[in-house]
This record gives C-alpha cells, sequence and structure tokens, in this order.
C-alpha cells in the first residue's frame, strides 16, 4: 500500500519532506506520552487500598522546559510551512496560461491557443502553468493531489494559481469544496506530457480561435471599443498595456492591473476608477459570462506583451496594432 | 421542592433530588441543577443516536467505491444529520450542560445554579432547537454540510437551510444562557474558604467555556440570520451576482465555529484534571498551569479562525498571522498533556474505567493536537485542506477526545448521580472496545487524505477502498463500543449496588455528600480550608526541579 500519493510536481517534494518532519515529530512526542503514561501506571499502580502516594506537585523548571521546547519546535514548523508556502503562492512569469471554469459539476478548461477541455488538462512537465480560474456558481476547489496543489475556485472573483509538473503522468483531479449533489463526480484528469508529447497534443486536433481573439470579438459585441477606442479623445482610457502595469487612480492610489483587478473593473467599474476619465462606464456584472470575462482578459492581456525578462513594469508596453474587427464596428 | 404525592417505599432511607418528587411534572417543571442535567442527559443521547444512525450510513455507503447505496442528493443529507447533529446537539452541550450542570454546584458547596429557572429555560430551548433541526433534516432535508457555506445554502442548496438555521439559532441561546449561569454563579456562589485557587480544575475548565459560550454564540447566531434573510430576501451580503462576498461568511461562521470546538474540548479537559488525580490519589501537577491554559486557550481561539482559509484566496500576510496563532493555540495544549502525564509520577494509580477512558484520552487527544500542527503549517495545509486528514484530525480530538472524557465522566460521576455502580467488568470492556475501534476507524482516514481523498465524496477511486473498508469495520466496532454503556447504565439503575457517598476515596465536595445528593445539595453549607485534591495531607511535600 502506498502512503503517499505520487509525487509530480515541483512542490510535492517540499510538502512531503514537511510532512515527514512533522510525523516525526508526533510520533516522537505520542511515544513519549504514550511510554511516560504506560510506565507511571504500572510502576506507580495502587499497591494497597489505604496507600498514599508521594505529594509531588509542582516544578517550575518542568513548566518552563515543556513550554519552551513546544514552542521552539512550532516557530520551527511555522517557518518551513510557510517558506513551503511562499513557492506555492508566487506565480512564475515564465507560466503558460490555462483558464479554468468550474460549474457543477464540471471543469472547463481553455488553452491560450483556443484548444478547450473538460475534465481533462494537458500540460507540459517542467514548465509553469498559470491557473486563472472562474466559477459560474458556486465555491468549488481545484485539487489535484499528485501536485499537492489545491485552490478553492471562488465565484465573483478570479482566482490565480500555478504548478509546474515534474514527471508525466495521468494524475487525479478532484473538486474538493463541497459544491451540492455531484460533488464527487467532478473529477478528471490532468495528464502531464512531454514538452515533445505536449506540442504533438497541440497539433493534433482543431484548436479553434485562440482566447484572446474570441475575447477580441467579445470586446466589440459588448461594445467596450465605443469608449476605450484607443484613439484621441476617447471616453475611455486605452487598454493597450495596461495588463501587468501600474494605474493611478482618481483616488491617488496606484494599482498594478492583474487579472483581478481587469474583472473588477469590467463587472464593478466604480470601485476603482482611473485618474482622469468620467464615471461613465457601465457595469457588465451578470451581462457576460465567466468563460466571456476569461476570454475577455485573455485579450486584454494580449494588449500587454510580456516585458523582457527584468524589465521594469512601469515601463509603457507597445501599443499593438488596432485590430481591423475594431474599425469595423465603429458606430 | 416538597410534593404532596406519596413517597413510596422503595428507598425511604434518606431524601435525595431523585426521589423528593415524581411525576412527569416534576421533571419538567424543575429548577433542581441535578434534575436539568438528567433532562439534558436524555436529550443529548438522544441526539447522539440520531448523528451515529446518520454515521453508521454515511460508512455503509463509503464501503465501496461506487455510490451504490444511497442517491448522492441523499448521502448528502445524511452527512450534514450527521454534522448538524453532532456538533450543535451532543458535542457542544454535552459535557457543559450534563456534567457541568450536574457538578458545579456541588463543586463549589452551593445549592444550586445562580439562576435555576434560567437554567430550566436553556434546556427547553436545546430541545426545541433540536427538535426543530432534526424536523427539518429528516423532513425536508438538509444538503449543505454542517457548515453551511455561501452561496451554496444561500442560493443553490434546495434543503431546508432556513429552518435548520432557525433549530440552530434557538439552541444557541441554551448555550449562551448555561454560559452567563455557570460564570455568574462561579463569581457569585463558592462556599466560604473557595478562593479561585482552590476551586476544582473542573470549575475552571467551565468557566472558560462559558467565555466562549458567551462571547462566540451571538455571531453564529447573527450569522445563521443573515444566511436565512439572504435566502428568503436576496440581500447580496454573501451572493457574489449581486456584489456580496461568499468569503465573509466563511470568517463569520469560522469565527464562532473555530472558538466552538473548544468549547468541545475544554470541558473535555475540564473532566480529566479531574479523573488523572483522583485515580492517582495524588494532588494534580501544576493546578495553576491547567487553570492559567484553558483561560489562555479561551482567549487564543478567538485569533485563529482564518486557518480554515488557507486555500479559500486570503491575502499571504493574513495566512502567515493565523498560521502562527494556531501554532500558538497548541502550547497551552501541551501543556496540559504534560502535566497530567506528571501527575501520574509518584501516584497510586488505579486502574478503574474512568481512568482507562482518561488515558484514553490523553492518547487520542494528544495524536488529534499534534496532527493539528499539520494543518498549522500553510503549505502542507494546501494539500490536506478539505480531505479525510482534515476529517481524521477532527475526530481524533472531538470523538476521541470529548467523548472519551465525557464518557470517563460519566463513569466517574454516575455513582453520584444515580446512587448505584455500574458493573466494573464491562465497563472495561467498554473502554477498550471504544479505543481500539476508535483508531480502526480513523487512523486510516489520516492515510487516505494524505493520499488525497477529499471528503464529502459520495463514491471514490477505487484505490482508496482498503482504507474504507478498514474504517468501516472500525466504525463497526466503535459503535458497539457506545452501545455496551449505554445498557449497563440504564440497567444499574435497577439492578446496580448501591453506591457508597465516596466510592472512589476521592477529594472534592460533591464527593462529600450523599450519593445521590439531596436536593438542597448540601445539608449544611460546607466551609474550604485547604488546597483542592488534597490527597496527601499529613506527608511530607516534595519538590521536583
Ligand atoms: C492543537 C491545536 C489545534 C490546531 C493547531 C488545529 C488546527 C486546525 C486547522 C489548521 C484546521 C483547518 C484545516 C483545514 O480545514 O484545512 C483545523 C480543522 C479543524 N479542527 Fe483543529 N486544531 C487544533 C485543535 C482542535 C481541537 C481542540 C478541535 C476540537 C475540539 C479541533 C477541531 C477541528 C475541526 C472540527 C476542524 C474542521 C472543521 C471542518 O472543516 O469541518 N481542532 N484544525
Ligand atoms: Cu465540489
Ligand atoms: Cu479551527
Amino acid at each position: 500500500m502506498h502512503f503517499l500519493p505520487e509525487e509530480a510536481s515541483s512542490f510535492a517534494g517540499h510538502v512531503d519532506a514537511l510532512y515527514l518532519f512533522l510525523i516525526l515529530v508526533t510520533a516522537f512526542f505520542s511515544l513519549l506520552i504514550g511510554t511516560l503514561v504506560v510506565v507511571f501506571a504500572i510502576r506507580y499502580r495502587r499497591k494497597s487500598p489505604d496507600e498514599i502516594a508521594t505529594d509531588v506537585h509542582e516544578s517550575g523548571a518542568l513548566e518552563i522546559i515543556w513550554t519552551v521546547i513546544p514552542f521552539g519546535l512550532t516557530i520551527v514548523m511555522f517557518f518551513w510551512g510557510a517558506s513551503v508556502y511562499f513557492r506555492i503562492t508566487r506565480p512564475p512569469t515564465n507560466a503558460i496560461d490555462v483558464y479554468v471554469t468550474a460549474k457543477q459539476w464540471m471543469w472547463k478548461l481553455q488553452h491560450a491557443d483556443g484548444h478547450r477541455e473538460m475534465n481533462e488538462l494537458h500540460v507540459p512537465i517542467g514548465q509553469p502553468v498559470r491557473l486563472t480560474m472562474a466559477s459560474e456558481d458556486v465555491i468549488h476547489s481545484f485539487y489535484v493531489p499528485a501536485f499537492r496543489f489545491k485552490r478553492d475556485v471562488v465565484p465573483g472573483r478570479f482566482s490565480v494559481a500555478w504548478f509546474q509538473a515534474t514527471k508525466p503522468g495521468k494524475y487525479h483531479l478532484f473538486c474538493a469544496e463541497y459544491c451540492g449533489t455531484r460533488h464527487s463526480n467532478m473529477i478528471g484528469w490532468v495528464y502531464a506530457m512531454t514538452p515533445a508529447d505536449y506540442q504533438a497534443w497541440l497539433a493534433g486536433g482543431n484548436p479553434g480561435e485562440s482566447l484572446a481573439a474570441a475575447g477580441a470579438k467579445r470586446f466589440v459585441e459588448n461594445a467596450c471599443n465605443t469608449c476605450h477606442g484607443d484613439v484621441p479623445g476617447a471616453r475611455g482610457p486605452s487598454l493597450a498595456g495596461v495588463y501587468g502595469h501600474a494605474v493611478r487612480l482618481s483616488n491617488g492610489q496606484t494599482v498594478i492591473a492583474d487579472e483581478a483587478y481587469l474583472r473588477e473593473s469590467i463587472v464593478n467599474p466604480q470601485a476603482k476608477l482611473v485618474a482622469g476619465y468620467p464615471t461613465i462606464m457601465p457595469t457588465f456584472q451578470g451581462l457576460i459570462g465567466e468563460e466571456g470575462l476569461l476570454q475577455l482578459i485573455a485579450y486584454i492581456k494580449s494588449l500587454s506583451p510580456p516585458a523582457p525578462a527584468g524589465a521594469a513594469a512601469a515601463s509603457p508596453a507597445p501599443a499593438p496594432a488596432p485590430t481591423p474587427e475594431r474599425k469595423a464596428s465603429r458606430p | 421542592m416538597s410534593t404532596s404525592e406519596p413517597v413510596p417505599a422503595v428507598r425511604p432511607a434518606r431524601p435525595d433530588y431523585l426521589n423528593a418528587s415524581y411525576g412527569v411534572r416534576s421533571w419538567l417543571l424543575t429548577s433542581d441543577h441535578k434534575r436539568i442535567a438528567i433532562l439534558y442527559l436524555i436529550t443529548v443521547t438522544f441526539f447522539f443516536a440520531i448523528g451515529g444512525v446518520a454515521a453508521a450510513l454515511v460508512r455503509l455507503e463509503l464501503l465501496t467505491p461506487a455510490g451504490d447505496v444511497f442517491q448522492a442528493e441523499t448521502y448528502n443529507k445524511i452527512f450534514t444529520t450527521h454534522g448538524i447533529m453532532m456538533v450543535f446537539f451532543f458535542l457542544i452541550p454535552a459535557i457543559p450542560a450534563v456534567l457541568g450542570n450536574f457538578l458545579v454546584p456541588l463543586m463549589i458547596g452551593a445549592k444550586d445554579l445562580a439562576f435555576p429557572r434560567i437554567n430550566l429555560l436553556s434546556w427547553y430551548l436545546l430541545v426545541i432547537g433540536g427538535l426543530i433541526a432534526l424536523w427539518a433534516l429528516i423532513h425536508g432535508g438538509l444538503d449543505t454540510g454542517w457548515t453551511f457555506y455561501t452561496p451554496y445554502s444561500t442560493v443553490y442548496s434546495n434543503g431546508w437551510v432556513v429552518v435548520t438555521a432557525v433549530g440552530i439559532f434557538i439552541a444557541g441561546f441554551s448555550s449562551i444562557l448555561t454560559g452567563l449561569n455557570f460564570i455568574v454563579t462561579l463569581h457569585t456562589m463558592r462556599a466560604p474558604g473557595m478562593t479561585w485557587t482552590r476551586m476544582p480544575l473542573f470549575c475552571w475548565g467551565m468557566y472558560a467555556t462559558a467565555i466562549i459560550q458567551i462571547l462566540g454564540t451571538p455571531v453564529i447566531a447573527i450569522t445563521l440570520l443573515l444566511v436565512g434573510a439572504e435566502r428568503l430576501f436576496h440581500l447580496g451580503i454573501f451572493d457574489p451576482a449581486q456584489g456580496g462576498d461568499p468569503v465573509l461568511f466563511q470568517h463569520l461562521f469560522w469565527f464562532y465555529s473555530h472558538p466552538a470546538v473548544y468549547i468541545m474540548i475544554l470541558p473535555a479537559m475540564a473532566v480529566i484534571s479531574e479523573l488523572v488525580t483522583a485515580f492517582s490519589r495524588k494532588p494534580i501537577f501544576g493546578y495553576k498551569f491547567i487553570a492559567g491554559s484553558s483561560i489562555a486557550i479561551a482567549a487564543l481561539s478567538f485569533l485563529v479562525w482564518g486557518h480554515h482559509m488557507f486555500v479559500s484566496g486570503q491575502s499571504v500576510y493574513a495566512g502567515l498571522v493565523f498560521s502562527i496563532l494556531s501554532f500558538m493555540v497548541a502550547i497551552p495544549s501541551a501543556i496540559k498533556v504534560f502535566n497530567w502525564t506528571a501527575t501520574l509520577y509518584k501516584g497510586s494509580v488505579s486502574y478503574q474505567t474512568p481512568l482507562l477512558y482518561a488515558l484514553g484520552f490523553i492518547g487520542l487527544f494528544t495524536f488529534g493536537g499534534l496532527t493539528g500542527l499539520f494543518l498549522a503549517s500553510l503549505g502542507l495545509d494546501i494539500h490536506v485542506h478539505d480531505t479525510y486528514f482534515i476529517v481524521a484530525h477532527f475526530h481524533y480530538i472531538m470523538v476521541g477526545g470529548t467523548i472519551m472524557a465525557y464518557l470517563g465522566g460519566m463513569h466517574y460521576w454516575w455513582p453520584k448521580i444515580s446512587g448505584k455502580l455500574y458493573p466494573e467488568y464491562w465497563s472495561r470492556v467498554s473502554a477498550w472496545v471504544i479505543f481500539i475501534g476508535f483508531n480502526l476507524t480513523f487512523f486510516p482516514q489520516f492515510i487516505v487524505g494524505y493520499l488525497g481523498m477529499p471528503r464529502r465524496y459520495h463514491q471514490y477511486p477505487e484505490e482508496f477502498q482498503v482504507l474504507n473498508v478498514m474504517s468501516t469495520a472500525g466504525a463497526s466496532i466503535l459503535g458497539i463500543g457506545y452501545l455496551i454503556p449505554l445498557v449497563y447504565f440504564i440497567w444499574s439503575m435497577r439492578y446496580g449496588k448501591d453506591a457508597a457517598d465516596n466510592p472512589w476515596g476521592a477529594t472534592g465536595l460533591e464527593w462529600q455528600t450523599p450519593s445521590p445528593p439531596p436536593t438542597e445539595n448540601f445539608v449544611e453549607t460546607p466551609v474550604v480550608s485547604g488546597r483542592p485534591y488534597d490527597y496527601a495531607t499529613g506527608r511530607e511535600e516534595v519538590a521536583l526541579g
């Protein structure tokens, strides 16, 4: 029988090492307490009914020892746990993007090139994969035990997380947050593939339209382009080069435009206003589905080509050439 | 407490609280804390039985990987019934309302609690709340789990969310009133000479618990009210489609429900402190540290709720703070375990049933607490959160800990409560059967959880079956283990030998009054002149270290 799931991601070994350390500590203290209890119970068993015990009932030194030692150990555990956590939380910049839409009771996955999958995800090993996840209904949780990876998918926001598979194989994908009747059917598989196999997989099948292209269409359908038209005097700010860069707000603050910011700007535009523009943008809450939002975000991201490694986040990215659709739909 | 009904000849010797009056009315309208404790005992046993049947059905379904016994929806309703009955209607009231009610006045030399009629009211609230919730769970069905996460509970579930929430809401007042009653009683009604540092540790534990009950319970009440209001009137507090925040619910829920786990364990620790010292016949080791650690736990328990949300997307900094604070709660718990162990040292240890249960508690609680450290470790919790590892962790503490302590306490004080002795042989058997059945049920769940089996799964991949079969087998043994005491306690009421006033040779005021005690507890108000657990009077004191 196995006691550990397969170690198939860059975190798995670190999580397991901490796990083994904690098992050792647990074994040590359980045995210590267990042995002392049994030994004392036998050694000091009552030998006659009127026996009276020795009155040993306090020791400042012992109290200090058994406060300080557990304290020290828990501090070690805290820092160790936190360091593993940091590894898990910071997404690297060279990740490939996968967009996940969770709904009762299935996982819909979209690759940047337009490949769509249902309850299955193909990823290359050796390269970080960044998941941008949205839920259409209740809270779900994307869990791949072999990767020691889990992240709740909370409706109304994006959950962004990443992993890097290290070993080719077929691994369970579970929904870990109870989400209703068929929660235990909301499962699937992650296929980790060698880069060559992955390329072959990508080449096979018809990916259809890329996510960004689909987003560009929605940009027009929802008439976003009427204000964010990228022309002098436009009623809204240009979205070229926004993603990943600093935005100055009307209240004087500056925020980095990440997925969460972009999403909020679409569904709840009044929450953070860009300095210098009137508060005229309508809310698109409920008008654009989660998949549509993900496509729009992919489109907006495509307007900001990734900065060359080491480049400062504040340097403006070159504006992309206006897309033909945009011109076509100008009223 | 006099009545005009005739006193039968069965036990004419001396008047006690059981034979003071007869008839259903004399029980339903009683204000005697001891009789109210018996009412609670019957009530929580009933709810425990319902929760237990639900647990058995859950384990039955999980015997095979396929979802073949129940429909998915039925399964979800069953585990919800299990969780709600066990947490809100058994574990939270069990020790405080049964043993606490019976013992707090006796232990401090008082005639009753400060507000006897409020005490009765709080029993009615538990019964009414419990029956409403039970009706909702069985008649209507509810599939949210005991945690009621939004927006599932507020928008998507078609179970009886509102009615169940009303039941829990009502029962919450029972908990608040009991806590209030204990705090006032302990402050104002201690016998002459019973200073705070002479108070039995059981009372310290009840005091710490009462603080949490009073401060925490209103929060869950309001949270459930919001869930109900949102469901009925679509307020948009938690519903993201209306701009609400579903994670806000988790904050509110765990702000109560984490402290609530200490409402379940502090009283158990309080019982263990009494048992270990009585059966070692030795003053408890580190009295002040055990008492102080109860208060420390009560205070810290309010600061760690975020450890239930490490993967919900809360900020990294919040995660760090909740992680370190969670580690800090473990320390007062460790202090208690070490002090109990040291109490056995050089004791005069008698292996009677209550001690067997207490030693079982120490082992299982230690293990459960240590596994809590796994979960407080941020990087590791990401993997085990919402798997069977969590299920194993909290069952080690709440079943292995709290129920062991509750049963240990029931055995220890049963002669006082009933005036009868239970059969020694069978009681030892029960302690062993429960200990073995428990470990077989829950230990495999740590392994299957780490392997990745998520909780609340109606069906599961085949590779997890062996461990699940072990768990179901263990649960069957555990179930038998719980039935044995039920049978012999009832049997002993009729056929048991009469108990002496102090069958264990224990200290503590409750043992200085007849078994069962008279309605007014003490014929003369006792005066306390020495330290608690003074088993070694006349012996030289030996200090260590
Ligand atoms: C030694 C101290 C303890 C620590 C450090 C600790 C830590 C934790 C953590 C971090 C979690 C959340 C894990 C997750 O959901 O991913 C958790 C869950 C839980 N713990 Fe503990 N715990 C301790 C003691 C207790 C005690 C004393 C009890 C009960 C009497 C308890 C009952 C629970 C319950 C009921 C849950 C899960 C609830 C649910 O999700 O349904 N824990 N514990
Ligand atoms: Cu789910
Ligand atoms: Cu907690």
